[in-house]
């Protein structure tokens, strides 16, 4: 439909404000598609799976690489591969559903008609970049929706837009991370040190507050009120025992626990004299 | 409550089981000696590497899916010895069903072939799964690992209890059969006499792939390794807070309810193995009457055989394998109670650990307790 004079061309926001959430599995995944590609793939592209939380944002759990052909004009991409992982992933995880794809690199040309494929199977996917090669120097993910752009009344074009992504992990796997951070980890910590680097983690926190309320007080530094009611809700929350309930607390609590300790101990003891009398002695 | 924790002491090393120092909440093979038992043989000395998507994997498998167990393949690569595992798949949960065994089959076959097409390494070395509370030590994990084994030359178990995730410990075991143990299963013989041969006890039957400090000079260790790229994307992902919910669930004093359970399996435990006990004590008690009454029919034949020599006939012989009383009664399996002990032990470490932690947080808490109030009282004085 034509209309008099200038023709503005609009697009249409997406209505709902669609955010994604990102396991970091999924961009560990990616990565090492990525290190593991054949050589003459510039690229790795895959289906994300996931769900999509009732708030709206699309929560995406896992992925996998499909292997595909990219020529300047055309990508093939193995639609028979696709459903197959599809399929046994769901056996494991029937929750886990197509939210979108994923490639390494940019957008690029190619990316509308994958797009357009992955839109057939399921509405409005997201479309997840990692940018391996590290073009603007530091580590980017970036996650796209499509829009529509409409001149008039007649759809033209097709427009990615970006979305805010939220990087974060489940409680069981941040420990798992911390505890894999550097690139080679000797050892598993055991409960002993993980224990004494918290305790050094929360004295820091305490020292830096005690520094802030001595600076305030000195009067270095202007006084915030809301850190201030905060710290003091802070302190309030401690219950207010009197020394000597708090010291037999304590002490009841310790005396449970030496107990389950030597209760433990007594009865390994209790196993290693078993099993001599079972095994190691002779009785005929 | 110093005199207390003396007297406690005394305790521990009069039971040989516990030497001051590091705790670990993971069973140890031997903690008398305060060495981890490293297996005889070479084929059992092994390096294990882990990539870091492999742990997180797992991870989100066992977390997904609990409460209920799950199991997956490992994948990777067995090279002099470094064992690698570089990637995991998991399993769907099976039914007990005949023919649901073929579509199990089905699955792993197809998911092998779809990762080898994306170039991922396809041999297994072993599976992992997850367990609750650490009472995975079952007939059926032995029968698991016999069958891996014999295609396999060396493969791996790892144990991943995601219900201690919610106290900040990263509870992954990597385990093995000893090879001692192996043969003995192979010839189905576990009687006592073998048994002290070998001298195998309960705590030889798994070894454990340490990953902790007091077995730094054992070359048996795990390590996890990342490729660049990894390593490079991780610091992005790095959080911004000096504190993470890891600290928070460290730092909670109230495991009562884990304890709980633990000393509850504990004690249900005890009880199989008392069932055990009375078991052999039957079979004790059987061998003894036998060999009484064993005896008792050898002073008859030698006295017939004495009187039919004064009057010169043939002496009869003195063993009759006719007689019933001469069938050898056949002694029970230890393999049952074998497993029991070791899930015992297991139970009682763990209690072990948990107790010494919190006691570590509450005497610390008695001494801060102190200076707290101090610093109250210096804040006052302060905002006077």
């Amino acid at each position: 439909m034509g209309s008099s004079g200038q023709t503005v061309l609009q697009y249409v926001p997406s209505p709902a404000s669609v955010s994604a959430k990102v396991h970091p599995l999924v961009i560990f995944n990616i990565c090492d598609c990525y290190v593991r590609r054949p050589d003459q793939a510039e690229r790795v592209i895959g289906t994300l799976l996931g769900s999509v939380l009732p708030d709206g944002t699309v929560d995406i759990r896992n992925s996998y690489a499909v292997p595909h052909n990219e020529s300047s004009d055309q990508v093939a991409l193995d639609i028979d591969y696709h459903q197959n992982m599809l399929t046994s992933h769901q056996k494991v995880n029937p929750k886990e559903a197509i939210v979108g794809w994923f490639s390494t690199g940019g957008v690029i040309g190619g990316s509308a008609l994958i797009h357009e494929f992955y839109s057939r199977e399921v509405n409005n996917p997201i479309h997840l970049t990692v940018d391996t090669e590290f073009r603007t120097g530091n580590a980017s993910i970036k996650a796209f929706v499509s829009v529509g752009l409409s001149l008039g009344d007649q759809q033209l074009a097709a427009q990615f837009q970006e979305i805010p992504l939220d990087l974060r992990m489940v409680e069981a796997e941040q420990i798992g991370f911390d505890v894999l951070k550097p690139t080679i980890v000797d050892k598993l910590p055991n409960d002993l040190e993980g224990m004494e680097a918290t305790m050094e983690r929360l004295l820091a926190l305490i020292d830096d507050v005690y520094k802030y309320v001595d600076d305030v007080v000195e009067g270095r530094i202007a006084p915030d009120n809301k850190i201030g009611r905060f710290l003091s809700d802070t302190v309030a929350a401690l219950p207010k025992l009197s020394p000597n309930a708090f010291d037999k607390l304590v002490n009841d609590s310790l005396q449970d626990q030496l107990l389950l300790l030597y209760l433990s101990s007594i009865t390994r003891t209790q196993l290693s004299l078993a099993e001599k009398l079972n095994t190691a002695a002779q009785i005929l | 409550m110093a005199l207390l924790l003396c007297s406690c002491n005394k305790v521990f090393s009069a039971s040989g089981g516990y030497r001051g120092g590091h705790a670990a909440a993971q069973s140890r093979p031997d903690r008398r000696t305060g060495l981890c038992r490293v297996g005889m043989g070479d084929s059992s000395k092994c390096r294990l590497i882990f990539i870091l998507m492999v742990i997180l994997k797992i991870i989100k498998h066992c977390k997904e899916l609990s409460p209920a167990l799950v199991t997956g393949q490992l994948l990777g690569l067995d090279v002099g010895s470094v064992l690698e595992v570089t990637n995991c798949f998991p399993f769907p949960i099976r039914e007990e069903d005949e023919e649901v065994e073929a579509e199990g089959a089905n699955y792993q076959l197809e998911m092998m072939r779809c990762l080898r097409e994306v170039n991922v390494d396809n041999n297994t070395v072993g599976w992992y799964q997850s367990t609750l509370f650490g009472s995975f030590q079952t007939g059926e994990l032995i029968e698991t690992f016999m069958n891996y084994q014999e295609n396999i030359r060396r493969c791996v178990c790892i144990i991943y209890d995601p219900s201690r995730a919610n106290q900040g410990v990263l509870a992954l075991k990597a385990l093995k059969l000893s090879d001692t143990f192996m043969e003995l299963y192979r010839t189905n013989n576990f009687k006592g006499e073998k048994l002290r041969e070998k001298n195998l006890s309960f705590v030889d039957i798994f070894e454990e792939i340490p990953g902790c400090e007091a077995c730094s000079l054992s070359p048996n260790r795990i390590k996890v390794s990342n490729s660049a790229l990894i390593s490079a994307f991780m610091t992005e992902l790095e959080a911004d807070t000096p504190v993470t919910q890891c600290d928070y669930d460290r730092l909670q004093l109230s495991t009562s309810p884990i304890l709980e359970r633990n000393v509850e399996f504990l004690i249900e435990c005890m009880d199989d193995l008392s069932m055990e006990q009375q078991k052999f004590q039957f079979y004790y008690r059987n061998l003894s009457r036998q060999e009484a009454q064993k005896q008792a029919w050898l002073q008859k034949r030698r006295a017939e055989n004495a009187a039919r020599k004064n009057a010169g006939e043939e002496p009869l012989p003195e063993e009759d394998p006719t007689n019933p009383l001469f069938k050898p009664i056949p002694e029970p399996s230890r393999l049952d109670s074998f497993l029991i002990t070791n899930q015992i032990a297991n139970y009682c470490n763990q209690i072990n650990g948990y107790s010494i932690k919190l006691l570590q947080v509450g005497l610390s808490l008695l001494v801060a307790g102190q200076s707290f109030s101090r610093l109250y009282l210096m804040k006052a004085l302060h905002e006077k």
